[in-house]
């Protein structure tokens, strides 16, 4: 079996999820603790990718990452080559189809924060971002490590989006559900069996991980 | 000198108060619960916004309605001991007193103080509720605070460990030359450690008589049981 797929798969949940988690706790911040006008406005759009069929958000990407995207053009302006059909575009898909996955545990957890701890925090002289940083992110660790988890779980199985931005690729974009697909269909069945064994494997243990950090939390809480 | 004047609505009922506090002085708000005294020591310290009015301290406006001025909790400099023992839990004792001072020595002065100095390496878990509100108060002390206010900081405990601790109060305001602001609902509490004393009955101030003493307020007749 050609390990490759699966190396360019945990390399893909790895990156984005990294990524993600430094997009996604600043916003579901932004949701929790900061009111403003349209907040469920905002609240929706970063769930939206759940309810999505993935080639809807494929099509939109591939308009918005496109040569005539806004996107697409500042990235070919800045890199001087397309983000479509590269590693760097099904980082960016991953991301945006994980979103929610990562948001999701993150709010959550930042809800659950006792509200005179932040009251506290304030009285104290510490401004926003400094209570951000000592107060409200060790205070949901739970809550980060539940959505590294989730997200990085969601990228390895990712396929439509990931299909539709990347393509197939060898090395660059091939991840390991899109040569299981492959796999079916030239009917090597053997090879489509070990890679999706590995996959089974690997959700279990994320969703066993999610289950003792849920355990751990109400422990303490 | 802090001085307040202040209209806040709260639910079914208007917080009224006018009140002055000079430095160097324990101000006591009592009153029956649901009175509005949290509200009042809340609006003070701006962790709420007053409707309407003004609030000073020395020569500084911290809120003032016609100016639309309103001063953010963390830029008035001030100490806070929540009602029950909030301390950051992912913090040891130590590192709770450090959170707004980086004077080692000031920080282990105070928690030397305070008694709490063997704990400085625990977390607030495994302490008592005593010694948590002990350390809520040498953390509020750390800042140099030019008020410090402190809502019903001793409700929790027993006897024993409030009458303790009431007395160590007594003698830190001997030591701070700041206004002290304190919730209780302890009557005799109020007439030991306060100078002045304010009594709150439905967010108005009113005469401090006995009969506002929470512990001698009707009790109200139990609900009746509908399905009987």
């Amino acid at each position: 079996m050609d390990l490759t797929p699966l190396v360019l798969s945990a390399k893909l949940s790895l990156i984005s999820t990294i990524l993600l988690l430094l997009l996604a706790m600043p916003l579901a911040a932004l949701l929790v603790f900061v009111p403003f006008r349209g907040r469920f406005l905002v609240d929706s759009l970063v769930n939206l990718p759940l309810v999505l069929p993935p080639t809807v958000l494929g099509f939109y990407l591939l308009i918005v990452l496109g040569p005539d995207g806004g996107i697409g053009t500042l990235w070919q302006t800045l890199t001087g080559n397309s983000i479509l059909f590269s590693f760097s575009g099904i980082v960016l898909a991953a991301m945006v189809h994980s979103l929610p996955f990562a948001v999701q545990p993150l709010k959550t957890a930042f809800e659950k924060i006792d509200s005179r701890l932040l009251e506290m925090a304030n009285v104290l002289g510490s401004s926003p971002v400094d209570t951000f940083f000592r107060v409200i992110l060790p205070n949901a660790v739970h809550g980060i490590a539940a959505s590294a988890i989730l997200a990085f779980a969601h990228t390895m199985g990712e396929f439509g989006v990931i299909l539709m931005i990347g393509g197939s690729i060898p090395g660059q974009t091939k991840v390991a559900s899109i040569a299981i697909y492959e796999y079916v269909e030239t009917m090597q069945y053997r090879e489509a069996a070990l890679m999706s064994l590995v996959l089974v494997i690997v959700s279990y243990l994320v969703l066993l991980a999610v289950g003792h950090l849920n355990r751990t939390r109400s422990q303490y809480a | 000198m802090l001085k307040a004047q202040f209209i806040k609505k709260r639910g079914h009922f208007v917080v009224k108060v006018d009140l002055a506090c000079p430095a160097g002085q324990l101000l006591a708000l009592t009153g029956p619960s649901g009175s509005g005294k949290t509200t009042v020591i809340r609006t003070l310290a701006g962790l709420e916004e007053p409707d309407s009015g003004c609030i000073l301290f020395r020569q500084e406006q911290w809120y003032d309605d016609k100016m639309q001025l309103f001063l953010k909790p963390r830029e008035r400099k001030v100490g806070y001991v929540f009602q029950e023992h909030t301390l950051f839990p992912h913090l040891t004792v130590y590192g709770n007193v450090a959170f707004a001072c980086q004077d080692d020595e000031r920080i282990y002065e105070l928690l030397q103080m305070l008694r709490v100095d063997h704990l400085a390496k625990r977390k607030p878990h495994q302490i008592s509720g005593g010694e948590k509100q002990r350390v809520a108060l040498a953390q509020a002390l750390a800042s140099e605070p030019r008020v410090l206010f402190l809502d019903e900081p001793f409700s929790a405990l027993d006897s024993q460990t409030r009458y303790r601790l009431r007395l160590e109060l007594q003698k830190i305001k001997q030591h701070l030359d700041i206004p002290i602001v304190m919730v209780t609902h302890d009557l005799d509490e109020a007439k030991q450690l306060g100078d002045v004393h304010i009594c709150l009955n439905q967010g108005r101030v009113v005469d401090c008589e006995p009969s506002l003493h929470p512990a001698s307020l009707p009790i109200l007749p139990e609900p009746l049981p509908i399905y009987q």
